[in-house]
């Protein structure tokens, strides 16, 4: 089908092999200028993560050695960015930290995208009192407070990491710094989704219940398709856009969750290091010197930003109906 | 009218139900007992504590007495951490100042936020609109951790007549509510923008432009009430969660609200304080939906027949 679609600035874009919603969302989103300068900070921060954080550490930076005689060294001193209260480079700190932050964020991110998926479709596509049911224990869910919730999931699963930790580490000798540092990750991660897939399955649900009732579906149902087939080849491709969208905004919001838990103290744990983690401990120091607060709060706010940003600009290229140009 | 405020009502109750039968298994589910983290009790000493409160007795026992209660008697039960101490008391002493706090925020977050996404949708794609929603963005990712301690050193510090934290001066609430409206007048103004571009948009805005109705009167009296349906929607949820106070942020100005009950209920395992709270913010939550309905209602005739 050859396409005259009209973008933002009204040229009609006429492709010979005609374009398909992908390449058309691509041309739009090329024209979002903070949705690109999002997207090449977002790659930028997560290379110097997982790319140059490593090599740095197999080099032989470290973040977590001390050196008490080199207490808050200014720029180049003991380290790029300085040293914090401990001596320890402030480099390597934040981008370790920004590793276990971008890690907790991104997994529970996929895990809720999963469960809110195979919910919501399910809930959307059976809709009538099952489907309803469904989403009225999500909407209670929902109704509990933020924190509640999170810690909750958090202390019940963590109580059973614990132990199976002690078996992996008592029983089957296996590594106690290793075990331990994931030990403390796992119960965080899915306490997270555990509260995050809540409203990717309702959006999964709007979504998949407006699909589920338009003609091409009905077709498919009255050519005597399996209903497996009809979710998985019909509905779910449909349903792509929409979550693409809301993984991307779900991403900043869960870097947030993390911070504000490593924050309270409920969250990442030493040896472990978090933004939000080492935002609070630089809180501790801020009139003694300022860096150690403010290069985390930096690029933790610079990665919220640059997330939303791609994710407003994903939205807006997408689903140009909600979109406002 | 009527049966918009009852179909709220039973819900709520369904919510509410809900929400404390889950909330009362899985507290339970946390692995230890709410008396194991005093230091100096023995194992005969937290079998008594545990007879004392009622915490022998078989899961379903217990859950029916916690209804029974609360129906009968109005009674939250007994705080298990702060030992002599009834939920309802813990409640009393810091809801008024969490209300306080949130309320003041919450003005502020609509004063800020509404005009905001207003001049945003009025200058759509200039710099203008940049501008807000840029500030709007930032309003959203510059967290309160990160700027509650810039607010203290920077705007406390220099000004004797402001405390760096406390709650003993009236003034002692300026910071930590500047603070909590960032967030909300940044949403604000995300939606009020969208809700208002929509609007905009439509054939009768153009026919009243067409007739010759002046600028600033299309807006006020035409637009500005369907553009607020988003953001009133946002409202009803925002308010049960920022009068229930932030722990965050209660926590950076050293506020005694009841914020810290939500964190220090669950770490210390003291399921009657948790469950309190979850039967609280229900029905607040309940409340502020049944609000926001009513004044969707209002602002939109559409409604009023459906």
């Amino acid at each position: 089908m050859t396409t005259s679609t009209q973008d933002a600035s009204n040229e009609p874009l006429i492709t010979e092999k005609g374009s398909s919603l992908w390449s058309d969302a691509y041309l739009r989103l090329k024209k979002n200028k903070l949705a690109i300068l999002g997207g090449i900070i977002v790659i930028l921060i997560l290379t110097a993560c997982f790319v140059v954080a490593p090599i740095l550490s197999w080099v032989g930076y470290d973040g977590n050695q001390q050196d008490l005689s080199n207490r808050f060294a200014g720029f180049g001193e003991g380290g790029f960015l300085g040293t914090d209260q401990l001596g320890r480079d402030l480099l390597m700190r934040v981008l370790e930290g920004g590793q276990i932050s971008l890690l907790v964020a991104i997994i529970a991110t996929l895990l809720t995208v999963t469960i809110g998926v195979i919910y919501g479709g399910i809930a959307g596509y059976l809709g009538g009192r099952i489907g309803n049911a469904m989403m009225r224990i999500v909407d209670g869910l929902l109704a509990m407070p933020f924190l509640i919730i999170v810690i909750l999931f958090r202390e019940i699963i963590s109580g059973h990491v614990d132990d199976l930790a002690r078996i992996l580490i008592n029983d089957w000798g296996f590594d106690d710094n290793t075990v331990l540092r994931f030990a403390n990750l796992i119960p965080l991660t899915f306490a997270i989704a555990g509260f995050g897939w809540l409203s990717m399955g309702r959006i999964v649900r709007s979504s998949a219940a407006s699909l589920s009732k338009q003609e091409f579906v009905e077709a498919a149902r009255s050519l005597g398709l399996t209903h497996h087939r009809i979710l998985f080849r019909h509905i779910l491709p449909n349903m792509l856009g929409p979550i693409i969208i809301y993984a991307t905004l779900t991403i900043p919001s869960f870097i947030l969750y993390e911070a504000t838990l490593s924050y309270i103290g409920l969250g990442i744990e030493p040896p472990n290091s978090s933004w939000g983690k080492l935002i609070q401990e630089g809180a501790n120091y801020l009139e003694t010197n300022i860096t150690v607060l403010a290069i985390p709060a930096v690029l933790f706010s610079l990665t919220l930003f640059a997330f939303n940003f791609l994710g407003d600009g994903l939205r807006d290229a997408l689903d140009p109906k909600a979109s406002k140009d | 009218m009527l049966r918009i405020i009852i179909s709220r009502i039973i819900q709520t109750l369904m919510v509410v139900f809900l929400l404390v039968t889950f909330t009362f298994f899985a507290v339970r589910a946390i692995p230890g007992n709410p008396f194991a983290s005093d230091k100096a009790t023995s194992p005969e000493e937290q079998a008594a504590l545990e007879a004392y409160y009622g915490l022998d007795k078989p899961l379903h026992r217990q859950y029916a007495k916690y209804w029974k209660n609360i129906i009968i008697d109005g009674d939250f039960g007994d705080s298990l951490a702060m030992k002599g101490r009834k939920v309802t008391t813990l409640l009393a002493e810091s809801f008024p100042v969490s209300l306080k706090l949130g309320l003041l925020s919450l003005f502020l977050g609509v004063s800020i936020g509404i005009p905001l996404g207003i001049i945003a949708a009025l200058f759509h794609n200039r710099w203008q609109d940049y501008l807000a929603m840029v500030i709007a963005m930032a309003g959203i990712c510059i967290v309160a951790f990160v700027l509650g301690p810039i607010f203290q050193l920077s705007i406390a510090k220099p000004l004797d007549w402001l405390n760096v934290a406390g709650w003993q001066r009236s003034s002692d609430i300026i910071l930590p509510s500047i603070t909590l409206c960032f967030g909300v007048a940044a949403y604000l103004a995300r939606l009020t923008r969208g809700g208002m571009l929509d609007v905009l948009s439509q054939d009768y805005i153009r026919s009243a432009r067409a007739k010759g109705v002046p600028k600033l009167q299309i807006i006020t009296r035409h637009a500005l009430r369907p553009a607020l349906v988003p953001a009133i929607t946002y409202l009803g949820p925002a308010f049960a969660a920022i009068i229930t106070g932030s722990f965050v942020v209660e926590n950076i100005f050293l506020v005694p609200g009841m914020g810290q009950h939500f964190v220090l209920g669950i770490t210390s395992k003291d399921y009657n304080l948790v469950l309190g709270l979850v039967l609280f913010y229900g029905i607040l939550m309940g409340i502020a939906n049944l609000m926001s309905d009513l004044a969707l209602i209002f602002m939109d005739p559409k409604l009023r027949n459906s």
